[in-house]
C-alpha cells in the first residue's frame, strides 16, 4: 500500500475514447500486486476482453463473466492520462510490442499498479488480437510514473 | 534415415533413462526408426535445431517459441499437470525477507535454463534489479546453484520449482524461498518438426492414450510424467505470445 494513500472516497466521471462514459467510485487505497503472479488477458482488435486468468479476476475484483465481453478500459483509472493509452494503441496497432506502467481501477474503487506488456497476436500472418501480461512493478517505477502521469493530465 | 529426437537439457537426471525407454516405446508403436540424442547444453542443442537436424523435441517453452515461429514445428502434447515455475531462493542466513530487500550488487547463481532465468529475473524486478546492476554466474545444475548459495558464493539463486523441491531436505533447510512464481500456463511440450508432420495425428493418438496401456504407463512413470494431454495450435500460440511478453 502506498504511503500516500488517504483512503478517501470520491465519485468521478470517466470518459472513454469511444465516447462512452460512466461515474465510478474511486477509493484512494492501493491493493498490492501478488508476488510471483502474472495477470493475463487477451482482447480482440477492438479491445474487447476474450480471455482472463484467475489473477486478473482476483485483482480486478470483477467476476470472469463480467470481464469477458467487456472493453478492457473497464480497468481505466481516472489518474491515468489519455495520452498513455493513445501511445499504447498507436504502438500495438502498428504491430509492435508496448510496455509501460499502469494504474488500474478495481471494481470496488481501489487501485493496483502493474508493469504491463501488450503484444499483437499474429495468426497466419494476420493480426487477430492482443495479449496483455502484467507483472509486479517496483515501488520506484510507480513513484516515477505517478509524477510523470500527473504532468500529462 | 531415422528421425532425430531430443529432449530439452533441463530434464531431471533421474529421468534420463526414462527418455530412452520412451524412444524405444515410440519406435515400436509408430513403426519407424527414431534416434534419441541428448545434449549437455542448450546452445549445442539449438545449433542442431538451426541446422535442421531435429525432427521431434521435448522442448522448454522458451525454445518452443523459436521452434514454432522460426522452424515450422507444431506442438503435439504436453505433460498433464506439469507447469514450469521458478523460485527465487536465498541462504537461510540471509537478511532478506522479501525480494524488495535485495539491493543492487547482489550475486546471482543461475542456470542456462532460459525459462527459469527469465521468470527469475522478472521476480527480481520489484527490487529494481536487472542484469545491469547484479553480478551473475551460470551453473550447470541446480545442485551447483544450491552449493553456491550454501558456500556463500552467491546471495540469491534461481531454481526450477521442481528442481528445488527435489533437493534433499538437508540442503533445502539451509535455504529460504523468497518468492515462487504462479504463472500456470508455461510448460514444456513435445513438438514435431516439418519432416515428420505425417506422423502428427498418429503420434497424438498414441500419446494421449499412453497412460491407459500397461507398458506405456510404466514408461511415463520413468519419465516423471502422469499422462500426456493434447495441445491445440491456439494453446501453443497463446503460450508463445505469453513468453514473448516476458522477454522484454
Amino acid at each position: 500500500m502506498s504511503e500516500k494513500d488517504t483512503g478517501a472516497v470520491r465519485e468521478e466521471l470517466i470518459k472513454y475514447y469511444d465516447g462512452a462514459e460512466r461515474v465510478a467510485t474511486i477509493i484512494d487505497e492501493e491493493v498490492a500486486f501478488p508476488d510471483g503472479k502474472l495477470i493475463v488477458s487477451r482482447t480482440d482488435l477492438k479491445g474487447i476482453i476474450t480471455h482472463v486468468n484467475q489473477a486478473f479476476v482476483d485483482m480486478s475484483a470483477y467476476s470472469r463473466d463480467e470481464l469477458v465481453g467487456a472493453n478492457h478500459n473497464i480497468l481505466r483509472h481516472p489518474d491515468m492520462p489519455a495520452v498513455a493509452f493513445k501511445g499504447l494503441w498507436d504502438t500495438i496497432e502498428n504491430g509492435e510490442k508496448w510496455q509501460g506502467y499502469v494504474k488500474n481501477l478495481r471494481k470496488d474503487g481501489r487501485y493496483y499498479w502493474v508493469k504491463a506488456t501488450v503484444i499483437p497476436n499474429v495468426r497466419d500472418g494476420k493480426l487477430v488480437g492482443y495479449t496483455s501480461v502484467r507483472r509486479k512493478p517496483s515501488r520506484s517505477k510507480i513513484v516515477e510514473s505517478e509524477k510523470l502521469y500527473s504532468t500529462l493530465m | 534415415m531415422p528421425f532425430n529426437f531430443t529432449v530439452s537439457p533441463d530434464f531431471a537426471p533421474d529421468h534420463m533413462s526414462g527418455w530412452f525407454y520412451f524412444n524405444t516405446w515410440l519406435q515400436r508403436n509408430l513403426e519407424t526408426e527414431i534416434h534419441l540424442e541428448l545434449f549437455d547444453s542448450f546452445d549445442e542443442q539449438r545449433e542442431e535445431i538451426r541446422a535442421g537436424k531435429i525432427d521431434l523435441i521435448y522442448a522448454n517453452p522458451y525454445d518452443a517459441s523459436m521452434l514454432v515461429r522460426e522452424h515450422g514445428f507444431k506442438a503435439v502434447v504436453r505433460p498433464a499437470g506439469k507447469r514450469d515455475e521458478a523460485v527465487v531462493v536465498v541462504p537461510a542466513s540471509s537478511g532478506a525477507e522479501v525480494v524488495e530487500d535485495l539491493s543492487a550488487g547482489v550475486r546471482l547463481a543461475t542456470t542456462a535454463d532460459p525459462d527459469v532465468h527469465t521468470i527469475g529475473m522478472i521476480m527480481l524486478e520489484p527490487a529494481d534489479l536487472d542484469k545491469s546492476n547484479i553480478t551473475q554466474r551460470e551453473y550447470d545444475t541446480y545442485i551447483l546453484v544450491a552449493k553456491a548459495l550454501l558456500r556463500g558464493d552467491a546471495d540469491v539463486g534461481f531454481f526450477l520449482k521442481q528442481g528445488f523441491d527435489e533437493l534433499s531436505d538437508l540442503i533445502k533447510k539451509q535455504m529460504r524461498v523468497l518468492v515462487s512464481s504462479q504463472i500456470s500456463v508455461v510448460h514444456h511440450s513435445l513438438l514435431i518438426g516439418p519432416n515428420m508432420q505425417e506422423y502428427s495425428d498418429s503420434l497424438n493418438g498414441l500419446l494421449v492414450n499412453m497412460h491407459n496401456e500397461p507398458k506405456g504407463a510404466g514408461v511415463l512413470e520413468s519419465m516423471g510424467i502422469k499422462r500426456w494431454e493434447s495441445m491445440s495450435v491456439e494453446q501453443t500460440e497463446f503460450m508463445i505470445d505469453l513468453i514473448d511478453t516476458l522477454m522484454i
